[in-house]
């Protein structure tokens, strides 16, 4: 595939942590406008993969490419060029806890336009809709429950209308109508904005459903990359078993 | 081979204070860098003087006043041996302003700012609050570290020489009003003694410490990892080395510029 379908690349990426290698190897490209869901298990280091996308952390060897520019060796210039093209939404949302809703996500719109004060709140507010959230403008991130955080991170991470966004296990830890309430609400994020969406998840079902395309990591590789379908019929018994859950088979559990 | 053992010990402890001192420059090195680059965010900076400055006010007057009054006290009972009682206010007065001002007014800050700005970054660094930063593409060093080493350096001379006003009135009170030694000798010792430099250098010195206090705090809070258990341990160790660092930079500042 040519880099004009796929806006991000990743090659050959090496990354340890002390004496740990948590990635050997990753080879992936995320095509563009669409949702690309990396599965694997956790600690498996999907999270350290997701940061080297936005380069938060560089890897010890090979390429990150995001429209064919390779982002390892930019300068803090370069970089936030390319990341303003991004949003992310973090694991807990990371919401700057001394500042209310509005103020959240105002906050980019703040960094990064020019607009006016009246302008900021109507954005906020229309963005705040988008995810099903009104009237919580005034409150604080700890007044908030998990479910509302994560949108409210949502809602910052779209203010500034981003072509991708990267989202970090976003329904680990909660109930599974909330789960797929906030699948949902990224499937319509992605259709409706026609954003690339690049999604960490260990929640199977929710990878079928919001996917185009399905990775799965293990152990430091990509060893399996396809539509949903591709990897519901795919013929490594690692897959298999990680997709059925089962505690049986070539992956060691315990 | 256990004979080696000690010395591993050792080396790997001075190797591991090496490594932090070179982080903590370095750190140091990119907020003098952001300290120059656009936008400046006065906003920020405004609540970080309000934070250090205003809100280490009363903290301030109390540890000032009861120094002033303690070492009225304590001198009186020395001076009184030899019939010097005539010199209480001059003692008190260049002891808090060379002294005991910055030293003292910098340990408490410590205590209440920079701690809290260990425990702040600390927590913002383990929810991934600073990688949301980088995210938005908002420097962190620039938004966090530069406004509070900033704060850091104004505000601890104004604290000071609050400090050594209120301490020089404390001891007066405790001079004049309790032990009976005659005010106009009291104060016409201390202007014949105090000089503006003891004043001024006292404030240099409470700037330098300003500057330890919340650089060592910011450091701290920075590079926390290991979630609750990880902040708990940058703060602490920030108080800690920022108190040591203040008293052992306080000796080579004073032997440097009296």
């Amino acid at each position: 595939m040519s880099a004009k379908q796929n806006i991000i690349e990743l090659v050959d990426i090496h990354k340890a942590f002390g004496s740990q290698q948590v990635l050997k190897g990753v080879n992936l490209n995320i095509p563009r406008g669409q949702t690309t869901v990396i599965i694997g298990r956790s600690g498996g280091g999907k999270s350290v993969m997701l940061k080297h996308m936005i380069g938060l952390i560089k890897p010890d060897q090979g390429q990150v490419l995001v429209e064919g520019q390779d982002i390892v060796h930019m300068g803090d210039h370069g970089l936030n060029q390319v990341r303003r093209r991004f949003g992310m939404l973090f694991q807990d949302a990371a919401l700057f806890d001394s500042m209310n809703v509005r103020d959240n996500v105002a906050f980019p719109l703040r960094e990064h336009s020019k607009l006016s004060e009246g302008e900021i709140k109507q954005v906020v507010a229309e963005k705040l809709s988008m995810v099903g959230l009104s009237g919580v403008e005034h409150k604080l991130p700890s007044e908030l429950s998990g479910g509302m955080r994560k949108r409210v991170g949502l809602a910052r991470a779209i203010t500034l209308e981003p072509e991708i966004i990267l989202f970090d296990e976003p329904t680990t830890g909660l109930d599974p109508p909330l789960s797929a309430a906030i699948n949902r609400l990224i499937k319509d994020t992605q259709e409706r904005l026609g954003i690339t969406a690049v999604v960490i998840s260990h929640d199977i079902e929710g990878a079928y459903e919001v996917g185009h395309n399905i990775a799965m990591l293990y152990l430091g590789e990509i060893i399996a990359q396809g539509s949903p379908d591709e990897i519901r019929d795919s013929g490594s018994e690692v897959v298999q078993q990680f997709v059925h859950g089962r505690a049986e088979g070539p992956i060691e559990v315990i | 081979m256990r004979l080696l053992r000690p010395f591993e010990y050792v080396g790997a402890k001075f190797l591991a204070m090496l490594d932090e001192a070179g982080e903590l420059l370095l750190l140091f090195m990119q907020t003098v860098l952001w300290l120059f680059r656009p936008p400046f965010r006065f906003k920020v900076l405004f609540k970080q003087l309000e934070f250090v400055g205003v809100g280490s006010i009363n903290v301030t007057l109390l540890t000032g006043a009861f120094t002033g009054g303690v070492f009225a006290l304590q001198s009186y009972h020395g001076f009184s041996l030899f019939g010097a009682e005539s010199l209480v206010g001059s003692t008190v007065a260049l002891a808090l302003t060379r002294e005991l001002g910055p030293v003292l007014t910098s340990l408490m800050v410590t205590g209440r700012a920079g701690s809290a700005m260990a425990a702040e970054l600390g927590t913002m660094r383990v929810t991934e609050q600073v990688d949301a930063l980088y995210v938005m593409a908002v420097n962190p060093v620039q938004y966090l570290v530069v406004p509070r080493v900033l704060a850091g350096i104004a505000m601890l001379p104004i604290l000071t020489i609050i400090a050594d006003f209120v301490g020089i009135v404390g001891s007066y009170v405790v001079g004049v009003h309790l032990l009976g030694i005659n005010h106009g000798i009291f104060i016409s010792k201390i202007v014949e003694y105090l000089e503006f430099s003891d004043i001024s250098m006292g404030m240099t010195k409470a700037a330098f410490f300003g500057l330890i206090l919340s650089m060592v705090g910011c450091y701290k809070g920075f590079y926390t990892t290991g979630g609750a258990e990880g902040v708990g341990r940058a703060t602490t160790q920030a108080v800690v080395l920022a108190s040591v660092l203040i008293l052992a930079s306080d000796y080579v500042l004073t032997a440097i510029m009296f």
